[in-house]
């Protein structure tokens, strides 16, 4: 479904990512972890299509980036750690307007089984800025599988979410992700990390340096998996500075 | 068919939150009448002063409202990541261009269609002429033209609201100086002849500079 070949992303003379590799099935959960400054977003807003690459391949669904950008955009639902969504309008009158821009029909049933979704059927009416994080966050996933899209990509989605918050974010998660949809995720969260993905990948100084499937991995053997992966490619700078944590909130 | 869907979708938004919150008509409203006041006592609006200084007046007036207005709106989309959003639909993304150019026209028409009337009764001056609201359309859609495009520019750095105006007053300056030539002429009485040169560079303006975003505005968008 995703192929990325010796991908390398430039800003002026600084590689973020350097020759990079990943591939990812149909149906595959992906998380990919990493400390800050690996180049996970940068890595993810290219394959959202909102990058463009500075060399290599990225196909998505059979369509190359950034040649083929549009058809992959039609495939494509983005989740952030913003919401993506204006204040101004209610939750119904947002996805009104994405399914617009997406050329959906029918597009009063779709909204109310995504809202239905999402749990937000009942606040459908209420503006979005009268909503607490969490609920723009559910949104935002609303927003993001509103056209139905056969990959989605999430990008550190829990990020200033409290406890309860989180749960609910990850029940909606593990819904969209029954529907054998294609998910990639950046977390800083390996306890959540650990139930919802099928894969991890460790990117470390823009490339992908290790890669297990959840059967390989025992839940307390993340963490350790995770620190041999970046202790290895950096081993000046053992201090993991915005390493994730096992459990919890995001470190500061 | 996508493209004008994505358009209308686009102005449709805009002007629902706009609806809903009045932040960006409130300040722009304001901002335009406490212009003309600050004006009135400048210059002591006399009758012999007004039929010169009218266009003037109004076009600075409309000009500093509007970069105001521009700067709010593409806010809007920078600061919750929205633009983001639009940019990952699957539409042309000169669709999003004139989606929120003509989104910010409406709001300038607007605020005009209120200061005006304002005007001609506080300075009893007759602004309501077919040709003198014609030049009020057409420089407006020129100015928003071009102030849509370099606000998407300057809304992605920090220094944002202070960076439009510096850029867009200097690349406005030939659809000023038409729109308060033009609009001098029909508030005058003049003959259409003399004030058929301005109306073109205004028409040719307009037409130049949307083509002009049309083409770049992809490149604009890209980081």
């Amino acid at each position: 479904m995703i192929v990325v070949r010796k991908l390398v992303k430039r800003f002026g003379l600084k590689s973020v990512l350097r020759g990079l590799d990943f591939t990812v099935q149909s149906g595959e959960f992906v998380a990919i972890l990493g400390p800050n400054g690996a180049g996970k977003t940068t890595f993810l807003r290219i394959l959202a299509t909102l990058s463009k690459p500075s060399l290599g391949e990225v196909s998505i669904a059979g369509f190359a980036l950034p040649a083929q950008a549009a058809a992959v955009r039609r495939r494509l639902g983005v989740v952030t750690h913003l919401p993506l969504l204006y204040g101004d309008l209610t939750a119904e009158e947002n996805l009104r307007f994405y399914g617009r821009l997406y050329g959906l029909t029918a597009l009063n049933q779709r909204i109310a089984e995504v809202l239905k979704l999402v749990g937000l059927y009942e606040r459908r009416a209420d503006l979005v800025r009268t909503f607490s994080r969490g609920m723009q966050q559910r949104l935002a996933i609303g927003r993001a599988v509103l056209h139905d899209p056969e990959v989605i990509l999430f990008d550190e989605p829990h990020t200033g979410l409290d406890q309860d918050a989180c749960s609910m974010l990850d029940n909606v998660l593990r819904q969209v992700a029954a529907r054998g949809r294609t998910v990639v995720m950046t977390s800083h969260d390996l306890m959540r990390v650990s139930e919802l993905a099928s894969r991890f990948d460790v990117l470390s100084n823009g490339v992908i340096v290790a890669s297990a499937q959840r059967a390989q991995l025992a839940p307390d053997q993340l963490l350790a998996f995770y620190r041999q992966a970046v202790q290895q490619n950096n081993p000046l700078n053992p201090s993991l500075e915005g390493e994730p944590q096992k459990e919890g909130n995001d470190l500061p | 068919m996508n493209f004008l869907r994505a358009t209308f979708a686009v102005i449709a938004k805009d002007l629902a939150g706009e609806l809903r919150s009045r932040e960006l008509l409130s300040a722009m409203f304001v901002f335009a009448l406490l212009v003309i006041l600050i004006f009135n006592f400048a210059l002591e609006l006399d009758v012999k002063t007004r039929n010169t200084v009218t266009a003037g007046v109004l076009w600075v007036t409309f000009t500093f409202a509007g970069s105001l207005g521009l700067n709010r709106s593409l806010a809007i989309e920078k600061d919750r990541g929205c633009m983001d959003g639009l940019l990952l639909a699957p539409v042309d993304r000169s669709a999003i261009y004139f989606g929120k150019m003509f989104g910010n026209l409406v709001f300038m028409l607007l605020v005009e269609a209120i200061v005006l009337p304002i005007y001609s009764l506080l300075y009893n001056t007759d602004l309501f002429q077919i040709g003198f609201l014609g030049v009020v359309f057409l420089g407006s859609l020129g100015y928003v033209a071009v102030g849509t495009l370099l606000a998407t520019m300057t809304v992605q750095t920090r220094t944002r609201d202070v960076l439009l105006p510096i850029l867009l007053f200097p690349l406005t300056i030939p659809v000023l100086i038409a729109s308060v030539k033009a609009s001098m002429g029909f508030l005058q009485g003049l003959e259409i002849e003399a004030i058929r040169p301005w109306l073109n560079l205004l028409i040719v303006y307009d037409t130049v500079f949307i083509a002009v975003a049309f083409m770049v505005f992809d490149f604009v968008v890209e980081e």
